[in-house]
């Protein structure tokens, strides 16, 4: 294979690399107040990706690298959205890190370096990318966690997330190596076929994989495996906050669908025990935790909780219906935690944080509008109809019931039905009770709109879901089913 | 065709247009803009319903004024649309009822006009949806979506307790709708992958899960109504909300529970409503009785009607589930009935709260000498609730009587003392409010009806009486599809 065909499916994540390391350099070159010189290049280098990964898009499946790398429908799909998010996330954190000084070329470039991460992540054909994807992605954030470097909360929040997160990685580079012990390959493909064709040493197998699954909890945040999730959450920077909260979620979700559904489809039936065993708990825990939060960010990060839970349900369903109910909620969920944690931002002023309930008390007396775009955010959280956060759960529930685990529905709305309760009493919050502070809200036109955007974005999804979800399912059927 | 648009989407979408105008016209600076718009809109909106009567073709049992296009291909869910008799009646009740609220409200909401007209001109489009659709995934979402209106409106304009009122109102509703989801989808993995409502009728079902489908409709569906252990909802928030969310809510809410009963329960899983009408039945005379004697120790005027609501409700309840013509039909008229009656109580009650600002039966007395006008108004409302020949809810709660005496004649005389409890309930709160020597001196400062109110009640009255003496273009459009319904919950839908 030429060294053309090997770099064209990887193009976009070349071109980001360079434009990465230029504006690293070129940042050093600007003053402080020509910072947002830097901020435009990103955005440009982001909507430059865009355009990349639309022109090298390939009908069929391509392997580069010797099988190390894959460029198929659902990572492009999957990369698209993740230009989208970060392109969301920068938008919204700009005038929030001004006012903290933290609007830094460090910051931009480590979000980069993280996208890069990422999109590797949901490329990735191959155990060694996938670890060089996800340590990319993870340094970047545990850096960008400790930015604030005289908050005593945020360092602390770094410091937990590193060493846990490096815990994790740990657990998954064992289990990565059990793996290669007993299938003697680090390919996906190969790893399938071998343990199709049977493997001899059946024990290294299941101990592997059960190193596989906690790691991959671990990095998900699924109970109980998610003691780092609140901490980090409320710790770091809300920008932060949201960009780890929102993003790297898809590339969670491209990790765990290739490693368990490309690499070990035929251990389903062990993988799948484990994560119902996960999915429920994480329902359990998350939604009781998540009452009893004062603090918004620590809500949203149980919160988080309870909806990464609901995704694997997606996965343990199975087939079509449940990668690609699992895709779309994942997708679904990024949006809706841009938007929150958005809002939580746009409140918050110089000094001021607006992350405790607290803080929302009486927002419609304030700002309508803004009270309006929440209120659809939340709602589609619980997930009501007319918002897409209900078809998001509606196409889980749907993959699950078909797979004749009816149970596990009930189990699943019920703990919904907890889950609505925290989410109403945000609403309850904006629209029954009198605000604390009449501080004007001051919101830059880009954040406002984009604000709008995006609580609109979610309506209109819940009016039309079609498109999207069958983007989903096209793409899990081409990337996960077809071979 | 309405200017060449299909009739039953302009009744849905009419409204919610002209909510989300009312809702841009911004805060109350603007109020007059307002409440004229949401009356325009209301008042259209009302308008608009009438070619489905007019058009309605009363001989057939099938679906009219069909609407059907594609809407999420890949679940093959359809924005379907179609009413049949038992359906239309109530989207004309329901969009009369908004020009009743918008115009109860008119002086009374002095904060958040925009938003409290908007809420209620959005919803009655959702209701219209909710009664129209034929797709269940259609009908879901506007079930579900009904809640957000409601919870804002009981939170926002209610009373001193309204937030662990409106609290408890939707999480309570969304238990009951989240499990109706798991049936859905369970009926359309049964079907083949249909969500059209007329397929689930008729694809067979085993026992066991017509069984489990069941519950989870009723718990959707109970919750609405509300029946008996499910109930407590409802008298906190109707105490809470504001003279129109407590009207919408007797007038309209409670009747979406009732019809989910007829729509899906008893003809999605005939054996199950036969083997548990038993049940069922027994829920609804409790209902009837205890809920009647408890109606009957309020102190809260609004409590005790709201309390009287689940009584009646109990009757609707009871007549569908003794499965022959006469009690269908009467459930049927009870609920257009309690519309009526239930909603002008509300008014009535709104009407001495405005001036008074207590619900409190010792805080009234002697208000006759003071509100003629009202007095007698009230009288009438008062009788009808009671039951009394020549008013609306005579007719009803007659017909379930009579189909009630042919299964079993201590039914009948269990759901008859009804008569009784209602008659002294109602009629003792009105002695205690209305007769006697004026107690205090607010009750001296009353002033009677003005115009606006005169014209409210009146309307109502009209449709209460003229219901009563002449019942018959109401229950003749029912007619067929009562029968066919009957006939289609008589057949078994077992696996052969």
């Amino acid at each position: 294979m030429n060294l053309m065909a090997n770099l064209i499916p990887a193009a976009a994540e070349i071109f980001l690399l360079v434009m990465v390391c230029f504006i690293l350099i070129a940042d050093l070159m600007l003053t402080k107040s020509s910072k947002l010189f830097t901020y435009l290049l990103v955005l440009l280098t982001l909507v430059g990706c865009m355009v990349i990964t639309v022109g090298t898009h390939q009908s069929s499946v391509v392997y580069a690298f010797n099988g190390m790398y894959v460029d198929d429908l659902m990572s492009d799909v999957l990369k698209l959205l993740s230009y989208l998010g970060m392109f969301m996330v920068l938008v919204y954190s700009r005038q929030y890190l001004m006012l903290r000084g933290l609007f830094t070329g460090e910051f931009m470039v480590l979000a980069l370096f993280a996208l890069l991460g990422m999109n590797v992540m949901i490329s990735a054909n191959h155990f060694l990318t996938l670890y060089l994807g996800l340590e990319l992605l993870s340094l970047s954030l545990y850096a960008m966690v400790a930015l604030q470097r005289d908050s005593a909360i945020a360092t602390e929040a770094a410091m937990k997330y590193f060493v846990l997160g490096a815990l994790a990685s740990g657990l998954l580079l064992y289990g990565m190596s059990m793996l290669y012990g007993a299938t003697g390959s680090l390919e996906l493909g190969a790893i399938s076929n071998a343990i199709a064709n049977g493997v001899q040493n059946k024990s290294l197998l299941a101990f592997g994989l059960v190193f596989i699954v906690s790691g991959l909890a671990f990095k998900l945040g699924v109970v109980p495996f998610h003691m780092w999730v609140p901490d980090v959450y409320h710790g770091a920077p809300t920008a932060m906050t949201m960009l780890i909260g929102s993003v790297p979620k898809l590339a969670a979700f491209a990790f765990a669908t290739r490693i368990l559904v490309e690499g070990l489809q035929s251990l389903e039936h062990d993988w799948s025990g484990m994560l119902i065993i996960l999915a429920i708990a994480s329902m359990a825990l998350g939604n009781l935790s998540a009452i009893a939060q004062t603090n918004l960010k620590r809500m949203f990060a149980y919160s988080t909780i309870t909806h990464m839970g609901f995704m694997l349900l997606g996965l343990i369903s199975g087939g079509i219906e449940g990668y690609g109910s699992a895709m779309f909620y994942t997708v679904v969920y990024m949006m809706m935690s841009l938007g929150a944690f958005g809002m939580i931002m746009l409140l918050s002023r110089a000094g001021f944080e607006a992350d405790t309930l607290n803080d929302f008390k009486g927002l419609n007396q304030r700002s309508p509008w803004l009270a309006f775009m929440m209120m659809l955010l939340m709602l589609s959280m619980a997930g009501i109809p007319p918002t897409v956060g209900f078809y998001a759960k509606f196409s889980v529930l749907n993959a699950i019931i078909q797979t004749g685990h009816t149970w596990l529905a009930v189990v699943a709305v019920m703990f919904s039905l907890i889950g609505a309760f925290y989410y109403l009493r945000i609403i309850k919050l904006m629209y029954f009770d009198a605000p604390e502070s009449h501080a004007p809200i001051s919101v830059g036109s880009d954040t406002g709109l984009l604000i709008s955007i995006n609580g609109l974005g979610v309506l209109f999804l819940g009016l039309m879901p079609g498109t999207l979800m069958s983007i989903c399912a096209v793409s899990v059927q081409q990337s996960l089913l077809l071979h | 065709m309405i200017f060449g648009l299909p009739v039953i989407s302009v009744t849905i979408w009419l409204p919610i247009l002209f909510g989300i105008l009312v809702l841009a016209t911004g805060d109350d600076k603007n109020a007059p803009l307002a409440r004229l718009l949401a009356l325009v809109g209301s008042v259209l909106g009302c308008l608009v319903t009438i070619p489905l009567y007019t058009g309605f073709d009363a001989t057939t049992s099938n679906m009219q004024f069909v609407e059907f296009h594609d809407w999420i291909q890949r679940f093959n869910i359809h924005y379907h649309l179609g009413v049949d008799g038992i359906s239309m009646l109530f989207i004309l009740l329901n969009s009369f009822f908004t020009v009743i609220v918008v115009m109860a409200g008119w002086k009374v909401i002095e904060k958040r006009v925009a938003q409290y007209m908007a809420a209620f001109l959005i919803m009655s489009g959702i209701v219209n949806g909710v009664f129209a659709a034929l797709d269940s995934i259609l009908f879901y979402v506007f079930w579900e979506a009904m809640l957000i209106p409601m919870f804002i409106i009981i939170g926002v304009w209610g009373g001193p307790n309204r937030i662990y009122a409106t609290m408890k109102f939707f999480l309570y509703t969304l238990l009951g709708s989240l499990l109706m989801l798991v049936a859905l989808i369970y009926l359309y993995n049964l079907t083949g992958g249909s969500f059209a409502i007329l397929d689930f009728h008729r694809v067979a079902i085993p026992m066991s899960a017509q069984i489990l489908i069941f519950i989870a409709f009723f718990f959707a569906f109970a919750v609405k109504v509300p029946m008996f252990p499910v109930h407590t909802w409802l008298p906190d928030a109707h105490v809470e909300a504001p003279t129109g969310g407590s009207v919408v809510l007797a007038a309209i809410m409670l009747k979406v529970g009732a019809y989910g009963f007829l729509r899906f329960s008893m003809p999605i899983t005939p054996d199950a409503s036969h083997k548990l009408a038993g049940v069922m039945i027994a829920l609804s005379l409790i209902a009837i009785v205890y809920i009647g004697l408890v109606a009957l120790m309020q102190s809260d005027m609004k409590k005790l009607v709201a309390y009287s609501s689940i009584s009646h409700m109990g009757f609707v309840t009871l007549g569908l589930f003794i499965f022959n013509a006469y009690g269908m039909e009467g459930a049927l008229l009870q609920m257009l009935s309690h519309g009526f009656v239930a909603g002008a109580l509300f008014l009535c009650i709104g009407v001495l709260y405005d001036r008074m600002h207590s619900r409190q039966i010792k805080d009234y007395g002697g208000v006759v000498n003071k509100m003629p006008v009202f007095a007698a108004f009230f009288m009438l409302f008062a009788m009808a609730n009671s039951g009394l020949p020549g008013t609306s809810a005579f007719v009803g709660e007659f017909m379930v009587v009579m189909g009630t005496i042919k299964v079993n004649f201590w039914y009948a005389f269990a759901a008859a003392s009804t008569l009784i409890f209602g008659a002294a309930y109602t009629l003792w709160m009105y002695k205690r409010v209305i007769f006697g020597a004026v107690t205090n001196h607010h009750v001296e400062e009353l002033t009677d009806l003005n115009a606006r109110e005169i014209l409210i009640m009146s309307i109502l009255a009209i449709f209460v009486l003229g219901m009563g003496l002449y019942p018959l273009p109401f229950s003749e459009i029912m007619h067929a599809s009562v029968n066919d319904l009957l006939v289609h919950v008589a057949h078994s839908k077992l696996p052969i």
